[in-house]
């Protein structure tokens, strides 16, 4: 990823450096980090810190109900930016309420900056009250981490949590700070040096194998762009836009990198994997060239692994080496940055087609094509109407996007409304998309929404939220409200744990143990969702009927003076279609139950 | 088995140990033998690895140790190009009738007696893993009461030095 958010620091004035407490020195780096907006909640072990931050004008705090939506609406924030995301906890359970957040950001690449307290040194590994070993906890889900247990360590903590956190492939990075470090005076130096010796992202790819990538792309006949959420995280949507057009090749965006290419693009096929379009699906398994954007070959998108594209060659593009033939052997490794390799790759396809007859000039798949056409007209993403006369929620789903447009943030939690907003709203831009897609977070889009709404203000930003997930996080409405950070929320209401409902119905003979949630329709809907938003201030408005629907969404975008939450009664019974089942090839794509596309002999 | 050793060079930080311990676990991957120690450099130390590599292959290990930040080097120790020692400390039963036998074996592979009782040696070795294997198979019927065992230990031969190609660029 660029660092353009790393700002230049200017020279002290002084010669002689200025004291500060420990708890100063955090702000002030982080103010010289040009970090803005934090999120966090105090604690004992924080007092210090939030003592400082009370006073100070030019980093704006927002305080949460629950570390996790710290965690998340700082993920929220990163995610609808590329800038870090900041959160604070306080030591013990505050740091513990995080690891979920960090996990989330860990699997998904997001650049978060984790600040927690930690009991004073001197008690450190005593089991002193709320005292845990939140670095030893979090090691298998950061990037890194850093104790600091005096006032000096602070900045050059920070600053190198921060340079980590953002550079190379992006991810959690957790600094703990001991109440005694946070106490006591140091000189405060700025810039700290950053002695990181076995830090070298690599940014720019091996020549020779960047124009091996575009002499395979030449001589393909069913190449495919399989486009991952690196692509966002590097900034390199209007690199892909020129290489796509430029070969002609047919793209796919992953669940992580929906935005990353224009839906509206005709070179567009869609989402692959478990639940993508029959088109993006079958173009993957049957390419004899997948060149690897940003992406890591995750089990949802590729299937039985064993039997994924057997025919396909694969370039594989990624900022971090170990995702390289880590699940397929990729033909042609590139280790690089998104954006850079793109428009490396860009240039030497220009030189690899240079001189040849115009006609000549791009591979021949026009018979790739043909087929490809084919498979769209025949198996365009759809859905039937729910036989119970409820709500489908692909159609409010589909309505959100349509009456809101590109323009906005959609953040959905996880589970079949995941789906279906990945699948029903057209994404045209990218970081308008924000979800928890490798850890597979319920609960994280009412903060994220939070954290992407205090990012972009003013942007609309819809939180695409289940009855579910919506029960995991919702106290952060009360932080939306007291702060006046108006978010849309749509919960679509289905009065279950839908996802693992419509596995139990598919796979385990309509067994639905313990997956209803008793919120929708014809039950006794606990809790009341519209009295609950009315409680926290919000505006709640109940959708059950098809007419209603462009109504409230309407209202909701017309009214700004506090968040918004719409309980939409869906029918428990819709499913996401296509699917793929788990642990078979990706051959045997279904377009809805019992129906398996037809594609061409081999 | 397929094993190999690898050599890290690695910043001495609290908890680096655990980093890397924790990085083989959770990846799936095995342990044989592992050997921490300072470096010729202060605040750098020397971790020698051997890895078996039967079920992942030894790139994806060395690309997820590259990950972690305190990791600066990783080298992979050929047999035939470098010098790769294992140290044992070893305690045997003996008596009157045994103890000549014993003392015969401690010369014939140039190992130690470091400590003795009336009742038991302890025995001293290092070598390659060749070498101490042959040693505890001609101990084992005296009766072995207690085994101590290093990690491998290895380095490259010849003049070259893995941190001063580090430190080159």
């Amino acid at each position: 990823m660029t660092t353009e958010t790393t700002p230049v620091p200017s020279a002290p004035a002084s010669a002689e450096p200025e004291m500060l407490t420990g708890s100063g020195a955090i702000i002030r780096t982080l103010e010289r980090l040009g970090v803005t907006d934090v999120f966090g909640i105090p604690g004992g072990a924080v007092i210090p810190l939030y003592d400082e931050l009370m006073t100070q004008t030019k980093i704006r705090h927002i305080l949460v109900r629950h570390e996790q939506g710290a965690g998340h609406a700082a993920e929220g924030y990163a995610s609808a930016t590329g800038r870090v995301g900041v959160a604070i906890a306080t030591s013990g359970p505050g740091a513990t309420n995080l690891v979920t957040a960090i996990a989330d950001a860990y699997m998904d690449s997001v650049p978060l900056l984790a600040i927690t307290g930690q009991v004073f040194s001197t008690s450190m590994g005593t089991d002193a009250f709320q005292e845990a070993d939140i670095i030893g906890i979090t090691m298998p889900i950061t990037k890194h981490s850093f104790l600091a247990r005096r006032a000096e360590e602070i900045p050059a903590a920070i600053a190198s949590a921060y340079h980590i956190a953002s550079t190379g492939r992006p991810g959690p990075v957790l600094v703990d700070i001991t109440k005694d470090a946070q106490q006591n005076l140091a000189p405060f130096i700025w810039p700290p040096k950053l002695d990181l010796p076995g830090y070298r992202p690599i940014v720019k790819a091996h020549g020779k194998q960047v124009q091996a990538a575009a002499q395979l792309l030449r001589n393909a006949r069913k190449p495919v762009l399989y486009v991952g959420g690196g692509v966002i995280r590097a900034h390199a949507s209007a690199e892909l836009l020129v290489l796509a057009e430029a070969t002609g090749a047919p793209v796919v965006t992953t669940l992580m990198a929906r935005g990353a290419f224009p839906d509206s693009h005709p070179q567009h096929l869609g989402m692959p994997g478990m639940h993508g379009t029959v088109p993006a699906v079958l173009a993957l398994q049957e390419s004899d060239l997948i060149i690897s954007l940003g992406a890591r070959f995750d089990d949802r998108v590729t299937g039985k692994i064993s039997e994924f594209a057997p025919n396909a060659k694969i370039v594989h593009v990624d900022v971090d080496p170990a995702e390289i033939s880590k699940i397929r052997l990729a033909d042609v490794p590139i280790v690089g940055d998104a954006k850079d390799v793109i428009a490396d790759l860009t240039l030497a396809w220009a030189e690899a087609t240079q001189g040849a007859a115009p006609d000549a000039a791009v591979p021949d798949t026009a018979e790739w094509w043909t087929y490809l056409h084919g498979l769209k007209a025949e198996f365009p993403l759809g859905f039937t109407e729910p036989t119970d006369g409820l709500l489908a929620p692909q159609y409010v789903i589909q309505r959100i996007g349509e009456l809101t447009g590109p323009e906005a943030v959609y953040a959905a939690g996880v589970g079949q409304h995941q789906m279906w907003a990945a699948q029903y709203i057209k994404y045209e831009r990218p970081n308008s998309w924000l979800n928890s897609g490798g850890a597979g977070t319920m609960g994280y889009s009412i903060p994220a929404a939070m954290g992407a709404k205090v990012a972009e203000p003013d942007r609309v930003v819809w939180s695409i939220d289940g009855d579910g997930c919506f029960q995991m996080t919702n106290q952060e409405l009360a932080t939306c409200t007291i702060n006046k950070i108006p978010i849309k929320v749509a919960i679509i209401n289905n009065s279950s744990l839908g996802m693992v409902r419509q596995w139990q119905s598919l796979f385990y003979d309509g067994r639905h143990s313990f997956t209803d949630l008793n919120t929708g329709h014809g039950t006794a809907m606990v809790p009341d969702f519209v009295k609950m938003a009315d409680a926290y201030g919000a505006l709640g408005i109940r959708v059950t009927s098809k007419d209603q629907v462009d109504d409230a969404i309407k209202l909701a975008l017309a009214t700004n003076d506090r968040p918004v939450v719409i309980d939409f009664i869906v029918s428990p019974g819709a499913m996401v279609w296509p699917m793929v089942p788990q642990g078979v090839s990706n051959s045997f794509v279904q377009y809805a139950k019992d129906h398996a596309p037809t594609w061409g002999e081999e | 088995m397929s094993s190999h050793v690898l050599s890290l060079l690695v910043e001495d930080k609290p908890g680096l140990l655990t980093r890397v311990a924790g990085l083989f676990a959770r990846r799936g991957f095995n342990i044989e033998s592992l050997a921490v120690g300072h470096s010729e450099i202060p605040g750098l130390s020397r971790i020698t690895i051997l890895v078996d590599v039967e079920d992942v292959p030894l790139e994806q290990v060395t690309k997820q140790l590259n990950k972690l930040i305190n990791v600066i080097k990783i080298v992979e120790l050929d047999v035939a190009q470098s010098v790769q020692r294992e140290h044992l400390l070893i305690k045997v039963k003996v008596d009157n009738t045994t103890r000549s036998q014993v003392l015969e074996a401690v010369n014939l592979f140039r190992a130690r007696v470091v400590d003795v009782a009336t009742d038991a040696v302890v025995i001293e070795v290092t070598g390659d893993s060749g070498k101490t294997q042959a040693l505890l198979r001609v101990l084992e019927p005296f009766g072995i009461r207690e085994l101590a065992q290093s990690g491998l230990l290895a380095i490259g031969r010849g003049s070259k030095s893995i941190t001063e190609r580090v430190f080159k660029n």
